[in-house]
Order: C-alpha cells, then sequence, then structure tokens
C-alpha cells in the first residue's frame, strides 16, 4: 500500500541517533511538531491560502477601519450633482472612483462601509453556530442514549427548515434588522451542520484508543471530553466553519436583497445590489460593483475554507 | 515436493504465446514520493523474474518496497504524490511501463491480477458477490447475465465456497473473512491471468484459516500454471508455498535464494536477524534475538548499505559502498543457483 | 474473600438511606486498604471466576427490544499469580479482547466476579475502583491509535499522574516522565514532540511507559506487537520480560501469535467462542495439548522453517468460527471438530482436568475442556 510507505516517511522522521538511545533510535527532526503546526506548515504553502488570506486581511481591515479607506461618506447625498453618475474608473480610491448611486451617494463608499457588515454577520454567525454546534454534538455524541435520541431529533427538526425561507420568516418579525438580529436569526437555525459533524467526529473519538486509555487510568468525564474529545473533533468543526463562513454572508446578502435582511442605517452590500436592481440599464455599475463584491468576499472565504480543510483533513496524514 | 517439480512436469495450457523468457521482468526499477518532509525513495533498483507456473515471495518489512513494486507492475501506483523515475518492467517481453494506458488496462485483470490484503474493503458492498464476479465476465468477454451469473458459481465452486449455488447472490459482508478472501481470489482468477500479484492475502486471516486460504492458492496456481507473486512480512508463511524468495529492505532487494536454502543457511545478516527473531513455536527459547534500531526513514536512507546502522557485522566499507546483488557461492566456490546477497561480508555470513 | 461478603451484606441491608451511606464509605475504606496491601505469599493476585459477558441485540429504534445476545465472553475461570505471564490465545472473536476490556473493567460484566486481592472489582466503584485502575493496567494493540495526536508523549506519560495526584508530587513529575522514557529505552529529550514523530515501536514504548506510570502490579497486554513489524517485535517482547523482572509485574499477554505467547508465558489459556478450551503450563499446552481445538490450531501455524514443517502433521480445519450470536449446543467446538459425537452436542465439556489423565503424572493431566481428549503433539517433527 502506498499510503503505508508514506504514512511511514511522515511519521518516522529517523536519522540515525545517538548510540545513547540504544536500542531504539530517535526521530531525527529538530523540534516538537504538533498536527497544528504540521497543518500550518502545508497551509503556508498552498497558493490557494495565500491568494485568499491576502483578500480575507484586506476585507478586515477595510471593515475594521473603513475611513483608511475613503474619506466620503456612505450616506451623503448629493442628488444634485452626482444622480447616477458612471465610475471615473482611472481615479483609484477617489469617493468618484466607481460612480454613484441613484440618490447620489458614492458607490466606492458604499463597498467600504458595507464590509462590516458583511465580514460581521459571515465571522458572528460562524463563531455562534460553532459554539452552539459543538455544545450539542458533544453532548449528544458523548452520553449517547436518549439525550442523543433527543438532541438528533432537534437537529433534524432545523434542518427540515429550508434555510433562507426560515430567514424570511423570523427576519420578518423584526421591524429593525441590525447586524446583531441577523446573526441570531441565522445562527438560530445554522447550527445543525457543526452538530451532526461534532457529533459524528465525537462518537468516533469516543471510541478510539487513547480514549479507551484515559478511561482505564481513572480520568474524569470532563477531562476525557476537553483532553482527549474536543481536541481532536475540532479539526473537521474547523473545516466545516470555515466553508460555511463564505455561505453564511452570501446568506446576509441574499437576505439584504430580498428586503429581509439590514435595514439602512446599516450599509449592506445585498441591499445596494437591491436598489442598483431598478438602474440596471441607466447604471449597471450601481448592481455590477456590490454582486462583484459580494463574490470575491465568498469566494475568498471558500478557497480558505478548502485550504484549510485539505491542511488538516485527517484522510491526509 | 517442492512446486518447482511439479510445475515443470506440467505443460503449459497457454501453446499460444512463443514467448521463450520469463513471464515478468522488472529490470533496475525505481520508484519515489514526495512527501512532506522530502522525496521518499521507496524503490531503488529493483530485480526480479517470475515465471509462469512459479512462485516468487517477495519479504520485507513496511517500508522495504515491497508492495510499491507490485503496485507499479499494476500500474495502480498513485502519481502524483509517486514517480517511476527510472526502470523497466517486461510483461511476456514488452515494457509495461512504455505501453499507453489503454494496452496496460487490458492487461491489468486478464493478464496480471491482484489479491489484496482487506477483502472486505476490496469488494463493493452495495453488490451481489455474483453479480461482482459476473462482472468480469460481462465486461471482457460479454456474456450475457445469466451466462456470467452460471459463471460465477463455477468460480465460487472453484475456490470451494460451499453452496455456491445459494450463495451468489449474498452480499459481501454475509461471508466470513476467510470466505471474502476466496472471493477475491475467484475474482482473480475469472480470466484466467497469467500472472497473480498476492499483496498479504491472509495476514487479515486467522491461523486455521490461513492455512486453507494458502492451501487453496497453491493448487490453483499449480492447477492453471500462473506465476504468483506472493508479498508478505511473514516468514512462516513464505515458507510454504513459494519456490524462490526475495527479501526486500529500504527499497532494494538484499538477498535471493531458493526457499529452503534461505532457512537453511541466510547470506544476509537481515535475513539472519529477522529469522533469529523469532520465537520457535517447538520450544521456550531465552532472550530473544532483536535487530537494533528502526527500519530507515525513506527521505535519509543511509549512505553505503541501507542496513549498516543495524547490522552487526557492519566495517567502514559498508558506511560508503553500496554493495551489488551478487551471486552467493559455496565455500569451495562451487554453483548455489538462485542465491543472491547483496551484503560485503556474504561469504562470512553464510559461511563464517 | 471475607471481605467480600461483608461488602455484599452492606449493599443487601437497606434499613436506611443515611446508614447505607456510612457502611458504603467504611467498606470502601476498607476495600481501597486491602487493595493496596501486597499481596499475600501464595495468594493469587487476581481470580476470575465465571466471568460472563453478553452483549444484547436489540432491535427497534424507539421501543429497544432484546432479540438476542452476542456471547462474546460466556463463563471462563482462571488465576493468576504475581510476577507470572499468563497468554490467552484464540482466533478473533474468540472473546479475548472483551475478557481485556471485563479485567480493565471498561465494561460491565453480564455475571461472574474478578478478585483482585480478594475484592470483587467488577462491584466496585468511586475510590476502590479508582485504587484498583492504579494497579491494573493496560497496553494496547495499535500503537497508531492508543496515543492521543494532539498531546505531547511527556502529557500523555504524564497523565497518569494528573489523574492520580497522590503518586507523584507536582514538582517531580517532570523528572519522572524523563526516567520512564529511559526505562522503555527512548531518548528522554524527547519529551515535548508528538506521537506523530515517532514510529509504531517507539510508539509501543510510549504505551508501555504510560501503563508503567503508576507502578501497577498487573499489565493487561491486548496483542501489544501485532501491529509491529518483525525485527521490532523482537525488541518490544524483550523490553516487556526486562520489565517484568524489574518490577515484578503480573502480565496478562492476549495475542493470536502462538509463537509469542509461548515465548512470553508461564501459563496458556486457550479460548473458543467465548470458552476456555483448555489451560496449563506452557509445555502442558505446546509440547502435550489434550483438546483438538489446541492442536488444529497449534498445527496450523506456519513454522518458518520448512525442514522442521515437513515432518508435522497438519490438521486443516474446514469451516468458519461460528457467531457468538447463536453458538453450537453442547461443545462448541464440534462443528468444526473432526472427533465430535452425539456427546458434544448434548453435554458442554466442563474445564477439568479429563478422566483418562486424573491421578496420572504426564503433562497431559491438565485442564482441558473436552469429552475425548486425547494427547497429541503437533508442533514437534515427527
Amino acid at each position: 500500500m502506498p499510503d503505508k510507505t508514506v504514512e511511514k516517511v511522515t511519521t518516522a522522521t529517523g536519522e540515525p541517533a545517538p548510540a545513547v538511545v540504544a536500542p531504539d533510535s530517535g526521530p531525527g527532526a529538530a523540534k516538537a511538531r504538533s498536527l497544528w503546526s504540521d497543518a500550518w506548515h502545508d497551509l503556508r504553502r498552498n497558493p490557494l491560502f495565500l491568494i485568499s488570506a491576502v483578500l480575507i486581511v484586506f476585507l478586515l481591515v477595510m471593515a475594521a477601519w473603513p475611513s483608511l479607506f475613503t474619506s466620503a461618506s456612505p450616506r451623503d447625498a448629493d442628488l444634485a450633482n452626482h444622480f447616477r453618475e458612471a465610475p471615473h474608473w482611472g481615479n483609484f480610491f477617489s469617493p468618484e472612483w466607481l460612480g454613484y448611486d441613484l440618490q447620489g451617494r458614492s458607490v466606492y463608499a458604499r463597498i467600504v462601509y458595507g464590509a462590516r457588515a458583511s465580514i460581521m454577520v459571515g465571522v458572528g454567525v460562524t463563531v455562534c453556530v460553532t459554539i452552539i454546534g459543538t455544545v450539542v454534538g458533544m453532548i449528544a455524541g458523548y452520553f449517547g442514549g436518549w439525550l442523543d435520541a433527543v438532541l438528533s431529533r432537534v437537529t433534524d427538526v432545523f434542518l427540515g427548515i429550508p434555510f433562507i425561507l426560515g430567514a424570511l420568516v423570523v427576519l420578518n418579525a423584526f421591524d429593525q434588522r441590525s447586524v446583531w438580529v441577523v446573526i441570531m436569526a441565522l445562527a438560530f437555525l445554522g447550527w445543525t451542520q457543526i452538530a451532526r459533524v461534532a457529533r459524528g467526529a465525537v462518537i468516533t473519538i469516543k471510541q478510539a484508543d487513547y480514549v479507551v486509555a484515559a478511561r482505564a487510568l481513572g480520568a474524569s468525564t470532563y477531562r476525557i471530553m476537553f483532553k482527549h474529545i474536543l481536541p481532536n473533533a475540532l479539526a473537521p468543526i474547523i473545516v466545516v466553519a470555515t466553508i460555511a463562513l463564505g455561505g453564511y454572508i452570501a446568506a446576509e446578502a441574499t437576505l439584504s436583497f430580498l428586503g429581509v435582511g439590514l435595514t439602512e442605517p446599516t450599509v449592506s452590500w445585498g441591499g445596494d445590489v437591491n436598489s442598483g436592481r431598478a438602474d440596471l440599464r441607466v447604471a449597471p455599475h450601481t448592481l455590477i460593483v456590490p454582486s462583484v463584491m459580494v463574490s470575491i468576499t465568498v469566494l475568498s472565504f471558500l478557497m480558505f475554507g478548502d485550504a484549510v480543510r485539505n491542511a488538516l483533513d485527517p484522510k491526509l496524514r | 515436493m517442492t512446486t518447482i517439480d511439479k510445475t515443470s512436469s506440467v505443460p503449459s495450457p497457454r501453446g499460444s504465446d512463443d514467448f521463450g523468457g520469463p513471464l515478468l521482468e522488472v529490470r533496475d526499477l525505481h520508484v519515489e514520493f514526495s512527501t512532506r518532509d522530502g522525496v521518499a525513495k521507496a524503490v531503488n533498483g529493483v530485480n526480479y523474474t517470475v515465471s509462469a507456473g512459479e512462485t516468487l515471495a517477495v519479504l520485507g518489512e513496511s517500508g522495504s518496497g515491497k508492495s510499491v513494486t507490485a503496485q507499479a507492475i499494476m500500474g495502480i501506483l498513485d502519481m502524483p504524490p509517486g514517480r517511476i523515475p527510472k526502470g523497466e518492467i517486461f510483461f511476456r517481453g514488452q515494457d509495461m511501463l512504455k505501453m499507453s494506458n489503454d494496452e496496460r488496462r487490458k492487461i491489468r485483470g486478464q493478464k496480471i491480477a491482484m489479491i489484496f490484503q482487506d477483502a472486505l474493503s476490496s469488494l463493493n458492498p452495495v453488490l451481489s458477490v455474483g453479480y461482482q464476479l459476473g462482472e468480469m465476465f460481462r465486461v471482457h468477454q460479454g456474456l450475457s447475465k445469466k451466462e456470467a451469473k452460471a459463471k460465477a458459481i463455477d468460480l465460487m465452486d472453484r475456490v470451494k465456497i460451499p453452496a455456491a449455488k445459494a450463495r451468489v447472490n449474498d452480499y459481501p459482508h454475509q461471508f466470513s473473512g476467510g470466505m471474502r478472501q476466496r472471493i477475491m481470489i475467484a475474482m482473480a482468477l475469472a480470466l484466467e491471468p497469467d500472472l497473480i500479484i498476492a499483496d498479504e492475502p491472509t495476514t487479515a486471516l486467522d491461523v486455521t484459516v490461513q492455512a486453507q486460504v494458502m492451501d487453496l492458492l497453491a493448487d490453483l496456481q499449480r492447477e492453471y500454471n500462473m506465476g504468483l507473486i506472493l508479498i508478505t512480512h511473514d516468514l512462516g508463511v513464505v515458507a510454504d508455498v513459494a519456490d524462490k524468495i526475495a527479501v526486500m529492505y529500504a527499497g532494494r532487494i538484499v538477498e535471493t535464494a531458493p526457499v529452503h536454502e534461505l532457512y537453511k543457511r541466510p547470506a544476509h545478516p537481515y535475513t539472519r536477524g529477522l529469522l533469529d527473531s523469532i520465537p520457535r513455536l517447538d520450544q521456550k527459547g531465552s532472550e530473544l534475538y532483536a535487530i537494533k534500531g528502526l527500519p530507515p526513514n525513506l527521505t535519509r536512507i543511509p549512505s553505503g548499505c541501507a542496513f549498516n546502522p543495524r547490522c552487526p557485522k557492519a566495517q567502514d566499507i559498508c558506511r560508503t559502498d553500496i554493495p551489488a546483488l551478487l551471486p552467493v557461492t559455496e565455500r569451495d566456490g562451487g554453483e548455489l543457483p538462485g542465491r543472491g546477497s547483496a551484503c560485503h561480508f556474504w561469504k562470512e555470513t553464510i559461511h563464517g | 474473600m471475607a471481605d467480600l461478603s461483608k461488602s455484599e451484606e452492606a449493599v443487601d441491608a437497606t434499613p436506611n438511606v443515611t446508614e447505607v451511606a456510612t457502611v458504603d464509605a467504611a467498606t470502601e475504606t476498607e476495600a481501597v486498604a486491602a487493595i493496596e496491601a501486597p499481596v499475600q505469599q501464595g495468594e493469587p493476585i487476581l481470580q476470575v471466576r465465571n466471568l460472563v459477558k453478553h452483549f444484547p441485540l436489540t432491535q427497534g429504534i424507539l421501543f429497544k427490544r432484546q432479540v438476542g445476545a452476542v456471547k462474546a465472553v460466556d463463563g471462563i475461570s482462571f488465576d493468576l499469580y504475581q510476577g507470572e505471564t499468563l497468554g490467552i490465545v484464540g482466533e478473533s472473536g474468540c472473546g479475548k479482547s472483551t475478557v481485556a476490556k471485563l479485567l480493565m473493567t471498561l465494561e460491565k460484566a453480564t455475571a461472574g466476579e474478578v478478585f483482585y486481592k480478594g475484592q470483587d472489582i467488577t462491584k466496585l466503584s468511586g475510590r476502590a475502583l479508582k485504587a484498583v485502575r492504579r494497579n491494573i493496567q493496560m497496553v494496547f494493540q495499535d500503537p497508531y491509535t492508543s496515543l492521543n495526536p494532539r498531546m505531547t508523549v511527556g502529557d500523555i506519560i504524564g497523565e497518569p499522574f494528573d489523574i492520580h495526584p497522590e503518586v507523584a508530587p507536582k514538582g517531580d513529575r517532570r523528572r519522572k516522565v524523563q526516567d520512564l522514557l529511559d526505562v522503555v529505552g527512548l531518548n528522554p529529550e524527547y519529551i515535548n514532540r508528538y506521537p506523530h514523530q515517532f514510529s509504531g515501536g517507539q510508539r509501543q514504548r510510549i504505551g508501555i511507559a504510560r501503563g508503567l506510570a503508576l507502578n501497577p502490579e498487573i499489565i493487561i497486554c491486548d496483542e501489544p506487537v501485532s501491529a509491529l513489524d518483525v525485527s521490532v517485535q523482537a525488541q518490544v517482547i524483550n523490553l516487556m520480560e526486562k520489565l517484568q523482572d524489574e518490577f515484578n509485574l503480573s502480565y496478562i499477554f492476549i495475542a493470536h501469535d502462538l509463537s509469542i505467547v509461548r515465548h512470553i508465558s508461564d501459563r496458556v489459556g486457550v479460548m473458543y467462542l467465548g470458552k476456555m478450551a483448555e489451560i496449563g503450563t506452557d509445555t502442558q499446552i505446546y509440547d502435550h495439548p489434550t483438546h483438538p481445538y489446541t492442536q488444529a490450531l497449534l498445527s496450523a501455524v506456519p513454522v518458518p522453517d520448512p525442514a522442521a514443517r515437513e515432518g508435522r502433521e497438519r490438521i486443516i480445519l474446514t469451516g468458519d468460527v461460528p457467531s457468538p450470536a447463536n453458538p453450537p449446543s453442547g461443545c462448541r467446538f464440534r462443528t468444526r471438530c473432526w472427533k465430535a459425537e452425539d456427546k458434544c452436542a448434548e453435554e458442554v465439556p466442563l474445564l477439568a482436568i479429563p478422566q483418562v489423565f486424573v491421578g496420572k503424572d504426564t503433562q497431559a493431566a491438565h485442564e482441558s475442556a473436552c469429552h475425548f481428549a486425547e494427547e497429541k503433539d503437533v508442533v514437534h517433527a515427527a
């Protein structure tokens, strides 16, 4: 089997050891390498990761300090001078760079300020679903029995709700929808995927010999859960979470586009796509620019998630 | 009593092939894998031949390159990360490494078949055993479903699966480990190949079942006059069925010998160490002999003889010069046919 | 034994809750004291009596009902003495790994007792169970899955001290872990490395070091070398023998490789389908087997010496091991046995010295569960 050989190669890093350690010679590599550091080592060499990481860092900075990128305000409407003004492609980073929308607001400024909502929703939902999903999955997977039966049925019920449709219904109940409301709504509906992954991972790991060994030593449930099971279940959870992140950003844009996502005064790319829709023929840039921005962002996070999966996937080691 | 006599007396049923040389010849084969830690040199110049009706046992530990060589012959190496930088594999005189994918596919299954260690994962769990056996005939010989099923039952009879007719529609998980391995053998036999490569065919089985399966394999090989490459780490299994043995270490063949000779008088310190490190069944020994150290890291194979850091006989020359696989002779220079050792000090090892 | 009856009384008598609690606490302290005391001269350290483990087979999703049971272990008994190695051999599915789990109290026994220094460990809990766990340790089969890949070697070997802090004071632990690495032949400087940086044989040494950490009296080894390369197996076996002498350990050595079991064991038990077929000293079992299953098993072992092989009789069994969910009546081996008669289907043969050998001064006079026990040497060339 080639896997066997390759495994041997990656595991036994044995250069001839000093005679003192006989009969077994030791692994030669100079320092301790945890699986996390190995994954990081792989990640750094992955061009997909590098490209997506650069884009994501750029987006994060934009979300945190939008004023670094533009002096214009996304809410200053100058109908008199800039109504549907076309982009000035040559004037990089100036307020008029990407043109103005039908209210005379700078599209560039709105792109810059819209990043915050997208990133916050994406990251916020991911953090919430990861916490909820991991807790539910771990409890169901570890304790099993009726607790698992109940939690798994609850998970199934939530899984049965179409994501966007469910979010439409939930969000319709709110008049003012801030970033936090959207995060709560999406997290409420989205935790099931992580819960299932976590449950599956915990069930597998629970049977691993090292967990049995810890039980044989008399380790407490707490210790087994947090020292043995959680660190090993984390990799698949992180993979699913990073890939899902892009999806949540897309979901926010979709909901805002449908008019049930973020409401003014929050600047949202999805909302801008919606308002640009009517002007498709007269001022196409008001539709295209925010759409492209949503795509780039979602794509960056998907690529990032893919790279993380390649580095962490246990099947590859 | 060895299979050599038997096979040489049985005329080959395949008169159509006029190629006179060995069935399979591997020449100076090299295989590398790129890994996180660098290039792993899994196979470093392997040469061997197998003739019709002959059983070659390739013996080695994990990482010795025994399975990788077999996969290179079958053309099922994962490339990348695998790579064949050098070498030739002649099947009936034709270099398979130079063939097109189509030509190789035709050889695979029809002319060369493989049996794997883990029969359960090699069989498709959602298809019945009869269907999977029959598939070979439907695809390669264009038989109808009914005819293929009849052939499948016939095959199951041949590998001595009881009540073949009744069980032909069962699924793999309904069979025991030993029976599944028989089904794998049946599948390999389906198209009456010239050569079978069996990679640890009995490692996953219990001893009492192991004996049954090995006997079956040996019988069928004799009956069909096939070449057989038996890859294993188990010195005991080899002793029963092989004609000649090639011992591999760190991607090289370090010793070749007819089976009896090897056990009686090993000519390489590694082979000797392996034989000495196995406890005996018929008497209780004191401390076991243990080869010191670990098999080498294939990304950093020691210079000179790869076995030198673990070898009790190692001298300076072993650390600098790679020993070639040279013929081994009697003390008086008398020929020992089929024997070779890649050790600078083979004379001391076998005679001293 | 006396202690046991006392604790049973305590559980049975339930006049009022508070009283039971205090009595329990008292017996627990007593049990802990018994467990921590050295074993009495000449007494077995471990006595297994009629141990049974049935795994229920259930049907239905919501309302589960039992439709049968896998009789993984079905009434086995044996003793283990201090400093000795008891080998347990058998084919896959014979229940030998379940025995290991039961002795480790990782599975709850369906019936039967396991006395460790007179305390029935199948009924212990709390402090007393923890004390037992400190004294009975385990070495696992697969060195690739038995070490947590996210922990350093130091954390893995030091974990027993975290769980049983009374064994080693905190400041002392790093040195203790390094000592253990040294004892098992690994470089103490590797303390901060991760398991995947080691080869299979080295990992098994780490597993052994973890087993030794708490100074146990018994180590249960479940196929400890079967996942290792031949040249490394011998190293690990030698290490285990050295440690046994050094620390006066008792081993239960579970394996399917009969040659290795003979090498390391003082006594050997042969299991078939959840029952003990034959048990005796290594000479009795290997050179004078009386149970047909033992004879078949021994004769099937491929011997790496074609010359020795030819003179040996080979018994090739037909068929497969029956399912433990539905074992044959009477003697479980009868479906594959060439000697089976009607009696074998009707009567379960008891594990005892066969009538024909009782009182005879022969190595064949050892416990064997066969109605037609008969000595037959299958190991040595005729």
